[in-house]
């Protein structure tokens, strides 16, 4: 049985909807776990695509200790072979915790899901994203977290599931949550984006972001920052693509004013095509772009916002 | 208050990675102290001066001896070195570095949020959870108060500030601090400090629960049309032309 923890805000998130793609793919004894504040409101959704529903409201599910220890035992009771979760940020800081809990293998952030004989194999990236790995696991429950983006979206089963509401035995987690900030954009979310356009510091001042907004307007495009851009306050983390922010892999990344650091590769890197506007010809990001123009990005984005108007008109 | 940094030694962010029959070769990579585990030692000596009360521990080869020095250069105390050739697991390094977190009895265990070989962000959560202990992970802002943590950390969508008792781990990254270069003079002096040497095998973890199967290289060609910006009007009418025409992605 394949146990799939989905993240919701009023509906399924994408990244549950893929999770429950690789499930179904995986296997068609798949059992949808929704924990937490708003769960039954989804309920229905999730028995779309999973032979079974495991709501659980309690008050006590939250922060990734409490999360984990739910999901270990719905696991243990479910008899679970295999527990799939989003990759996310919050995925990724329940699955290890799962995995302690059960003592069973973790494979992190994959990208592809392979069953062999008595476990599992996946292919993920290491290395700061350079490199390719396939790891396995044989083990009688392996734990798995599967990288946003990369799966296919689950398709509708025939005939909807039967939902549980489950009763958890929790403790207080002992964690006070002060304060949230989200940031969210009115654009495109920047991890679905087919076109991304990102800005770094080569851009010199903050406001300068306006070329980058007009861009992103005229050809309906998310918007990016690199770390640097976030760090001098210039634009808000929730834009910020690299190693310690969102992995994007568009159709067309757009890199304006942006060096190429490795970090920033590793959240960009596998985009199917590298645009770069660049006046130092050295730029690493040039290395790895297909097109690009190498002057002073002052003098070519309003030329640029204007090419690409024209072309839309 | 003692503090525990879990380091490790990773292939330099700027080398180049070679592979060879489906294996990364580091024979000859250069080798630095995980930049990402480099905020932790710098928060620990911020919070205690001198370095007092500060432990580096790592599980890994021979040559993770050099990470350990860097860390000890940059001002921890001493160090314990967990040394094997053998690649584990998360679950497998938490276990057995639950037993040397009990030994040492720290406040806070600092380990890096992702890390740069394996590109894996499971340890902190993982040791948290042997330990019983709670963690923040991709920790921005730190501070103590009352015998309490209160921690800012990067969320999936936005910031959350927690407050937690004492202790736990707490995954750092980039904008916590700007950690600093050793001195010459903490060089010289590291390389007398204590580093105690143990193995696996006496925290009973003999196999790992993952097996690496292959690593390979895979780049993408890029067609690298650069286009010089000296008409920055041409220059931009080329390039969307290419990007429609061609690329057909606009």
């Amino acid at each position: 049985m394949i146990l799939v923890v989905c993240e919701f805000d009023a509906k399924l998130k994408k990244s549950a909807l893929e999770v429950l793609g690789a499930a179904q793919r995986l296997g068609d004894d798949v059992t949808a776990v929704l924990l937490g504040t708003g769960a039954s409101a989804v309920a229905a959704e999730a028995a779309q695509y999973a032979a079974q529903v495991l709501v659980c409201e309690d008050t006590l599910l939250e922060g990734a200790k409490n999360l984990a220890h739910a999901v270990a035992d719905l696991a243990e009771q479910a008899e679970a072979n295999t527990v799939l979760l989003a990759a996310s940020r919050a995925g990724r800081e329940i699955a290890p915790r799962v995995a302690v809990r059960l003592d069973a293998p973790y494979l992190e952030d994959a990208i592809a899901l392979t069953p062999v004989a008595g476990g599992l194999q996946i292919q993920h990236y290491a290395y700061l994203a350079r490199v390719t790995e396939t790891l396995e696991a044989i083990a009688d429950v392996v734990v798995v977290s599967v990288k946003p983006n990369t799966q296919a979206v689950v398709q509708a089963n025939a005939s909807a599931g039967e939902v549980f509401d489950v009763e958890l035995e929790l403790s207080p987690s002992g964690v006070t949550v002060l304060g949230r900030t989200v940031e969210k954009s009115a654009r495109v979310a920047l991890t679905e984006a087919s076109v991304v356009v990102t800005g770094g510091r080569g851009l010199g001042s903050p406001e300068n972001f306006a070329l980058i907004e007009s861009l992103a307007d005229v050809l309906g495009a998310g918007v990016g920052a690199t770390r640097a851009a976030v760090d001098a306050g210039w634009r808000p983390y929730g834009e910020q693509v690299g190693q310690t922010g969102k992995t994007v892999q568009p159709n067309a990344y757009i890199a304006i004013g942006v060096s190429g650091a490795v970090q920033h590769l590793s959240g960009m890197g596998k985009s199917k095509n590298i645009i770069a506007i660049n006046k130092d010809a050295e730029a690493p990001i040039f290395k790895v772009a297909d097109y690009g123009i190498v002057g002073d990005l002052h003098a070519i984005m309003p030329a640029l916002i204007e090419a690409a108007k024209k072309l839309h008109d | 208050m003692k503090i525990l940094c879990l380091i490790r030694q990773v292939p330099d962010a700027e080398a180049k990675v070679k592979a060879a029959n489906g294996k990364i070769d580091l024979e000859g990579a250069t080798m630095a102290l995980d930049g990402m585990d480099e905020y932790g030692v710098e928060q620990a000596l911020r919070i205690n001066e001198g370095g007092v009360n500060t432990v580096a521990v790592a599980l890994g080869n021979a040559r993770f001896e050099d990470a350990i020095r860097r860390s000890l250069a940059m001002g921890l105390e001493r160090a314990v070195h967990i040394e094997t050739d053998m690649l584990l697991d998360v679950v497998s390094q938490a276990q057995i570095l639950k037993s040397v977190v009990l030994e040492e009895a720290p406040d806070v265990v600092f380990v890096g949020g992702q890390h740069a070989d394996t590109d894996s962000q499971a340890l902190g959560a993982a040791l948290a959870e042997a330990l019983g202990w709670n963690q923040v992970t991709w920790t921005t802002i730190l501070g103590f108060e009352d015998g309490r943590i209160q921690a800012t950390h990067d969320t999936d969508d936005g910031k959350e500030s927690l407050e937690l008792a004492l202790p736990a781990v707490i995954t750092t990254q980039q904008g916590l601090n700007e950690p600093r270069y050793p001195t010459l003079p903490n060089i010289m002096k590291a390389k007398k400090k204590e580093i105690r040497k143990t193995t696996p095998d006496a925290y009973g973890i003999s196999n790992s629960k993952v097996k690496v199967v292959s690593q390979e290289i895979q780049e993408r060609p890029r067609l690298n049309k650069i286009i010089d910006g000296k008409d920055p009007v041409a220059a931009a009418e080329q390039l969307i032309k290419l990007l429609h025409e061609e690329a057909k992605v606009i």
